[in-house]
């Protein structure tokens, strides 16, 4: 039936997939600004340069240190996220109390200060990373060639999202972020660190930044702007989804990603501007977003 | 936004005489440099300078952070460029493939330069009627994620001829009179152009309606209960501020002669809030001296490549952190004055 319209159904699953490739990023990072807005109240410009970092360092790990994917996944995310409670503890804190403007002219710096380091280093190619040969291969469907690289990813994201919700949404220690969001000084007084919690939180948004980036490096290749452009698209992901709720951006991301996919195969030339048009849609029926609460 | 008042004076007639002084000594004294320095680093530093003074008219004086002004100035550098060189008008509707063709030919100047205003003008009322629906952040990342979709549109559009950009604009004769192929005559139209942006912008935020802004910055809230319908302030200062955005983008391009990505890309819309927070937000002529000092820095390092990148990451850095007031802004508090 697809084949009437002159599209095949090989090219349009691919689209898809590829779509819910760029939806799980776009959920991964989309989430951890939303985890860090709600504590600091600051949006991370640094996000995409960290998801670059991440990605770096699964290469340097492989090439550098003969660290495997698998090792990768962990220390990376985990070395970033360290780098992250450096940048809370060193500067962010300092900024509280401030407009929060700030917030984001700093962080701005702080990627524009990444982004050069790393080019100067690398240039603007693409470094290669190898798939981890456990993955390699991939399913015939039938209606289409399914690599287990993608798969993976798109599972594992997915993984990764509902049990930071499940933290957030289900636990005690996600019952003590969520009050240190609405009133800090209240959850301060009850005796629980809420500075620390504060910083950890950063930490681990940035984490989940470098850990879309591990996740990246074996599709697109390991490349300085890597985040630069792909951030912009996140926050418009952000502006649509709103960041009041942790289910609605990762539902708002998957099904962006999505969309992206089918813009692709329909009207190629929309591709890269499809996310912002539904943004302005958005902006003009719901303007707080699709889950967001009214400020 | 309080973050963007500065000295917490209320500006008094000592202030504005003390204002109106430094004004004419910076009109004099930009008279009088390509004497000594090369007009057209000036020229290019004038342009970057009004860029900024329309940027700030938001940050400083509404408390609005456009994370997208690059927009304004890039696509008004190509309207400009683009009727300067050829002047066709194509309206053929994608998909459909008909519509209107025009041909103006090759238009003067001033007349593309105020093409160039006016397109800025439509994109900022088009995106400004979007982005004021959200606050803070929000709005700095709308303004951002269109200006790409921007960026993205001339990438695309056969016009603005991609990668390449407009080459080899003609400058012509401005209004007819100014034969702006001769370097001086350039640079003291391009003076003429920015003196009259900047007196613009200043009497814009000395004037009721700039009253009425600096309230909707300090207390939004409050600004509404008295009855101002606060929107309407802001598009009219966000479409005010873009058209001065056009403005210096349309005599960008024809001073450096060419229309191209670079200035249309976020990281121009970076610059010119780098420019605006050196200089000092809010301040008269903050934006100024950060322009002169980031173009400055630009020519300078140039060889030097991504290193630009880094050293402006932290120059924001050092702002944020050390100064938030920005050089004039500081400079300003030593005084005890309102620069």
């Amino acid at each position: 039936m697809l084949d009437l319209i002159g599209i095949s159904s090989q090219a349009l699953f691919g689209q898809l997939l590829l779509g819910l490739i760029n939806g799980s990023f776009y959920a991964l990072l989309s989430l951890g600004l939303a985890v860090i807005f709600g504590m600091l109240n600051i949006v991370n410009f640094a996000h995409g340069a960290l998801y670059m970092t991440g990605a770096f360092c699964a290469w340097f790990m492989l090439n550098g240190l003969g660290i495997n994917y698998w090792f990768a996944l962990v220390l990376a995310p985990l070395v970033v996220g360290a780098f992250g409670v450096l940048i809370d503890r060193l500067m962010l804190q300092r900024l509280a109390g401030l407009d929060h403007l700030y917030g984001l002219l700093l962080t701005f710096g702080l990627a524009l200060i990444i982004q050069g380091l790393f080019q100067n280093q690398f240039g603007s190619s693409g470094l290669p990373y190898a798939i981890p040969p456990q993955l390699t291969g991939g399913q015939h469907l039938g209606f289409m060639f399914l690599p287990n690289y993608r798969a993976w990813v798109i599972v594992f994201s997915l993984v990764v999202c509902l049990a930071t919700w499940f933290a957030i949404e289900k636990t005690r220690l996600g019952a003590y972020l969520r009050a240190a969001t609405e009133n800090p000084a209240m959850v301060r007084a009850f005796g629980i660190n809420v500075p620390l919690m504060v910083t950890l939180t950063y930490g681990f948004g940035v984490a989940l930044a470098a850990l879309a980036g591990v996740l990246a490096a074996p599709i697109n290749q390991v490349r300085p702007q890597m985040g630069a452009d792909f951030i912009i698209v996140v926050f418009a992901v952000v502006v649509i989804g709103g960041m009041g709720s942790i289910m609605g951006s990762i539902v708002t991301g998957f099904m962006l990603g999505l969309i992206e996919g089918l813009t692709k195969v329909f009207y190629p030339e929309a591709s890269n501007t499809v996310v912002f048009v539904i943004m302005a849609i958005v902006l003009l029926i719901k303007p707080n977003g699709l889950f967001g609460r009214a400020t | 936004m309080s973050a963007a008042t500065q000295t917490g004076l209320i500006p008094t007639g000592a202030v504005r005489h003390n204002e109106m002084s430094v004004f004419f000594a910076m009109a004099a004294l930009l008279a009088l440099a390509p004497f000594g320095i090369y007009p057209f680093f000036l020229m290019q530093a004038m342009c970057f300078a009004l860029f900024a003074c329309a940027f700030n008219l938001l940050i400083g004086y509404v408390g609005l952070l456009s994370f997208g002004h690059a927009m304004f100035f890039g696509f008004a550098g190509y309207i400009a460029a683009h009727f300067a060189k050829l002047g066709t008008i194509d309206f053929t509707i994608p998909l459909i493939g008909i519509g209107p063709h025009i041909n103006l030919g090759p238009i003067n100047p001033a007349w593309a330069i105020l093409l160039a205003v006016i397109a800025s003008a439509i994109l900022g009322l088009l995106t400004g009627a979007l982005a004021i629906r959200r606050q803070g952040i929000y709005f700095a990342m709308i303004t951002l994620a269109l200006s790409q979709m921007i960026y993205f549109f001339c990438l695309q559009a056969p016009f603005t001829h991609g990668e390449d950009g407009i080459q080899s604009v003609p400058q012509g004769r401005f209004l007819g009179l100014f034969d702006l192929s001769h370097q001086m005559t350039m640079y003291y139209v391009v003076l003429a152009i920015f003196l009259f942006g900047f007196f613009a912008i200043y009497r814009t935020i000395n004037s009721p309606f700039g009253e009425i802004l600096k309230a909707i910055r300090e207390n939004e809230p409050r600004a509404i209960s008295l009855g101002y319908k606060v929107d309407r302030y802001k598009l009219a200062a966000f479409v005010l501020s873009a058209a001065l955005a056009g403005l210096a983008g349309g005599t960008k391009a024809l001073v450096s002669q060419n229309a191209s990505l670079t200035d249309v890309h976020w990281s121009m819309s970076g610059e010119v809030v780098l420019m605006t927070l050196l200089g000092g937000m809010g301040t008269v002529f903050g934006p100024v001296i950060g322009a002169v000092v980031i173009v400055a820095m630009q020519n300078y390092l140039a060889q030097y490549g991504q290193w630009v990148t880094v050293i402006q990451g932290i120059i924001f850095v050092a702002c944020v952190l050390l100064f938030r007031k920005g050089i004039i802004g500081e400079i300003a508090a030593k005084l005890k004055t309102a620069l």
